[in-house]
């Protein structure tokens, strides 16, 4: 037998089986890992996606901190119950832009990965200052706060910087305006021309319906635009998934 | 002694503690063909699924399985199961559906989950509405925009002041106080002829200069005695049936700001990934049509 006979040296060697050890792992890490790298059909090819505008990354960032994902996830799996009640399945190109992404693998809440247009603003607002006011079994805490904490643009080229930095194409132009896109996306009586033009189908109004913009207008711009970016209409579904 | 007996079998590991031996026991000869077993059915089932990853792709296996293809079969296998009652009720006059007892039973319950899915969240899970956000109460007999059942269906189609749809009910009322149209007297004295024309108890002599302005600035919507329109979405007020309230400060305010409800559109034309078919829609329709209050 050989070198099976040998077994023992590695097992009496702990450098040697650490190495070892190591080896066998890579080696299943390369095989089921590095194919996604560059596989064509891990990240579908589909008209749509854009990079978040400076307003829903906000918003996207105070999901985050207020750690929306620990009960809502947004991935709609291909089964049919989940398509018959939230819409089309979510495709991974629908997260390429997201760092980290909001899968989740746990619902206490619904999914939210289409959330955007099935509610008005005002909706969003009643139920995130109170669940229970429009949803009277809901279990969900309110955040009322949200309304009253006033934000400015102060640090967002450094984050749209940052998100360019892990590969988000954010152009020279995007970031040139961000500050002045942050501020117009949520006033429809600016200028937002230049916005829509940079960031397709960017919703614009007063979310919260009250002066300035208050983190819940960045939140619920993060929320009305979940979902709705992918054109389906130019989708083909790939076989081999 | 046995232990001995054994030994003289097996052989040991050749580890050895202070006189104590290891038996070099075989595994069992079950577990050892189960472990074989796995191997090879491992090694069929990469034949047979999507495994291995090649240069561009990955093997599609000799099956031709996959999820997406999967949840397209499920959904299409219900479909054509009730093809059918899908057909007629995309081309039968929706006002017949009534007399027809298979196929009304049919959108009574695809409504019912449709609505406890995509509506309730608004308009609550009985459909009562949440007057504190102006969510309208659908078990009564006031509509906004018209409660027969072409009316309910247009609404859901369309929605209301959206963005989603170019064909979505529009209408809007001007903000008499935050844009200084009215002066505040003058809305404490309309909020009193509106009291008094919902039967309210209310300020008889400031009603009545409040009828005067109702007519200049209220009644070209609302109508001359405040029975509403429908093809504006112009509440009634002179019923007891309130969208936001009808006592006297949300009135004023009502006033003050206008309102704005907005409904998004339902139709899977303006949400290609999320909204309701033409035959999901009618299904609703049938169902708030029959919860009581409809036209």
């Amino acid at each position: 037998m050989g070198i099976l006979d040998r077994h023992h040296v590695l097992e009496k060697n702990a450098t040697l089986l650490l190495v070892g050890s190591l080896l066998v792992v890579s080696i299943g890490g390369i095989v089921e890992i590095a194919p996604l790298f560059y596989l064509e059909n891990t990240i579908e090819d589909v008209e749509g996606m854009r990079p978040y505008s400076p307003l829903e990354l906000t918003g996207r960032d105070i999901y985050v901190r207020e750690g929306c994902y620990v009960c809502h996830s947004q991935m709609i799996r291909p089964m049919r119950d989940e398509v018959e009640r939230y819409g089309h399945y979510s495709l991974a190109a629908e997260s390429m832009y997201d760092h980290p992404f909001q899968w989740g693998s746990k619902r206490t809440g619904p999914d939210l990965a289409r959330v955007g247009g099935r509610y008005s603003d005002a909706w969003h607002v009643d139920h995130l200052v109170s669940p229970q006011s429009v949803v009277p079994e809901s279990i969900m805490p309110p955040y009322a706060f949200l309304m009253d904490r006033m934000i400015e643009p102060e640090h967002i080229v450094d984050l749209l910087q940052t998100h360019r930095m892990v590969g988000v194409p954010y152009t020279d132009e995007m970031i040139e305006n961000a500050s002045a896109d942050f501020i117009a996306q949520a006033d429809p009586f600016s200028d937002w021309d230049g916005l829509v033009e940079r960031y397709p189908n960017a919703q614009v109004r007063n979310f919260d319906n009250q002066d300035g913009i208050s983190e819940m207008d960045a939140l619920v711009a993060y929320l009305q635009m979940l979902g709705t970016l992918v054109d389906f209409s130019t989708f083909t579904p790939d076989a081999s998934r | 002694m046995s232990n001995n007996d054994k030994q003289d079998d097996v052989g040991t590991t050749g580890h050895s503690w202070d006189g104590i031996e290891e038996l070099n026991n075989p595994l069992p000869r079950w577990w050892v063909w189960i472990l074989y077993l796995t191997i090879v059915w491992a090694i069929g089932y990469t034949i047979a699924y999507p495994a291995w990853p090649l240069v561009t792709g990955a093997t599609e296996g000799v099956l031709g399985f996959s999820t997406r293809g999967q949840v397209q079969e499920d959904i299409l296998r219900v479909e054509e199961q009730n093809a059918d009652l899908l057909e007629r009720l995309t081309t039968i006059d929706l006002a017949a559906v009534a007399d027809d007892d298979e196929l009304h039973g049919f959108a009574i319950n695809a409504g019912s989950s449709i609505f406890a899915a995509n509506c309730s969240q608004c308009h609550g899970r009985g459909a009562a509405g949440v007057q504190a956000g102006g969510y309208p109460n659908l078990l009564d007999d006031d509509w906004l925009w018209g409660g027969n059942i072409e009316e309910i269906v247009y609404t859901v189609t369309h929605g209301i002041r959206n963005e989603q749809s170019f064909d979505s009910r529009y209408s809007e009322m001007p903000k008499f106080g935050a844009d200084e149209i009215l002066i505040d007297d003058e809305i404490t004295a309309l909020v009193q002829h509106v009291r008094a024309i919902s039967g309210q108890e209310h300020d008889a002599e400031l009603a009545t200069t409040g009828a005067e302005l109702f007519l200049d600035n209220c009644a070209s919507c609302h109508g001359d005695a405040g029975e509403g329109m429908a093809e504006l979405g112009a509440p009634n007020l002179s019923d007891a049936i309130w969208l936001y309230g009808g006592d006297e400060e949300t009135i004023y305010a009502s006033i003050y700001n206008a309102r704005f409800g907005v409904m998004p559109a339902w139709s899977e034309e303006y949400r290609a990934a999320g909204g309701l078919s033409a035959a999901e829609i009618n299904a609703v329709a049938v169902y708030v049509h029959q919860l009581g209050g409809a036209q």
